[in-house]
């Protein structure tokens, strides 16, 4: 077992994890998060997206010993309270899910988008979202979301 | 079917802290260590076992100053092994004197890959379609490698030996990708064809680097990614075209040279022919680019 410490939603750990278990199965199985969600489970549909040192990744092919001293923010560190991150209340309002399984991860996705660039072109929106895939919407109320995010950030 | 585990296999996690300790982890364990740096394609086949298991991963990033980008006016661009492809896609000095580069780092795969996979292990996984490659060769990239005979350093164009396989000795590592500055008045591209914009392979990677002087052709480089067992330099086709006027004859010459030089698989991506073709449209295309333009 290797020790690490990571900071998660704003709170720190300390953990034993097996040198062979992935960021995601972590994050779901020790520390009880399951809004991240497992989809392919080899880095390609980015349902598990994270945010890591402020980056999106694919927690499924992250070893839970390379995020030992990272920030970590998953889609449970987004709201305070009650209160929904704008990105959320934008996926909402527009309905930008239908069965919600890569939802998290487009949120996620998303915020690190806007973080970036409050301003993005739909080229942005497409580069931006290019690693999470959805099998239900055909992404146009995503797209829409996005846009919508956008909006209420500037605001 | 290959059976999908979607959990890794059991392994030793090793964390070096310098290079010479990495080094020593390879000596020790020489075929049974595997170097991780990414890990976005190492994990994954792992998770499919698709690969040999490794006894121990040996981490390199807990050695300080792998990830460094550099560049200067004589010795060029220098990437550390750990030099993230997004890294590379947002560096100042490759947006001004490589877009061939930036090219292929912003084609590849997603934000999330890009922010973790890097360009020493997309060229050391060798894979025939990766994208790094092409630019790399044309722009005459070198590797530095380092193990326990020495360093020693090997031209693009000698590095890669099949698909999936290099020159890389089982004691040794990758220390850095040295591109040479472009000459003056130089121009590189790189263009790629894939049925999707994001998350998907090269079905033909073409990557030109060209210096023109008053319409004729000083210096000419052709590469090609997913045609050949392995990624690959055109020399006969640029022959054709070293020291000559710039016509749209000549270039159609060359196109169909460079397309007539490849040997192409014939599988559930493309067929042979398919590709055959593309490689013809796209050195066309690239030749165009940085030679009339």
């Amino acid at each position: 077992m290797e020790q690490i410490k990571l900071t998660v939603n704003g709170k720190g750990y300390e953990l034993q994890v097996r040198p062979w278990a992935s960021l995601l199965e972590v994050i779901r199985d020790d520390l009880g998060l399951t809004g991240t969600k497992e989809g392919c489970g080899e880095g390609e549909c980015g349902a598990c997206t994270v945010i890591m040192d402020g980056k999106a990744v694919n927690s499924c092919i992250v070893l839970a010993v390379e995020a030992d001293g990272r920030q970590i923010t998953t889609i449970e560190g987004l709201a305070e309270g009650d209160k929904l991150h704008p990105v959320q209340e934008a996926f909402l309002e527009m309905g930008g899910m239908q069965c919600g399984f890569c939802t998290p991860g487009m949120i996620l996705s998303t915020k690190v988008l806007l973080d970036g660039n409050k301003n993005p072109t739909d080229e942005d929106i497409r580069k931006g979202l290019e690693g999470n895939f959805c099998r239900c919407t055909g992404y146009t109320k995503i797209f829409e979301s996005v846009k919508a995010a956008a909006q209420k950030i500037r605001r | 079917m290959a059976q999908f585990y979607k959990r890794l296999p059991r392994f030793q996690y090793l964390l070096p802290k310098t290079i010479e300790e990495a080094l020593s982890f390879l000596k020790e364990h020489k075929a049974a260590a595997r170097l991780f740096a990414g890990g976005t394609d190492l994990i994954p086949q792992l998770k499919k076992r698709e690969v040999d298991i490794p006894r121990c991963l040996v981490d390199l990033k807990g050695i300080p100053g792998l990830d460094s980008i550099a560049y200067d006016e004589e010795a060029g661009l220098k990437i550390g092994p750990l030099a993230t492809i997004n890294a590379i896609k947002d560096c100042p000095y490759v947006r001004d004197h490589y877009p061939s580069l930036l090219q292929a780092a912003s084609s590849m795969a997603s934000p999330q890959v890009r922010n973790r996979g890097t360009f020493a292990g997309n060229i050391c996984s060798a894979v025939p379609s990766a994208d790094s490659a092409p630019a790399l060769l044309a722009l005459e990239a070198s590797v530095r490698l380092l193990g326990q005979k020495g360093a020693r350093e090997v031209p693009m164009d000698k590095f890669f030996t099949g698909p999936r396989k290099t020159v890389l000795e089982t004691d040794e590592m990758l220390l850095e990708i040295r591109v040479p500055r472009p000459k003056p008045g130089s121009r590189n591209v790189y263009l790629k064809l894939s049925p999707r914009h994001s998350m998907d392979l090269a079905i033909v990677g073409v990557a030109v680097v060209a210096t023109c002087e008053d319409g004729i052709c000083k210096d000419i480089k052709i590469a090609l990614g997913a045609v050949a067992p392995t990624p690959i330099r055109v020399p006969a086709a640029e022959r054709i075209l070293e020291g000559k006027r710039i016509t749209p004859e000549i270039i159609e010459e060359v196109s169909q040279n460079v397309a007539a030089q490849c040997s192409p698989i014939d599988d559930h991506r493309a067929s042979l022919e398919y590709r055959r073709d593309m490689v013809y449209i796209l050195a066309r295309r690239a030749l165009n680019n940085v030679l009339t333009k």
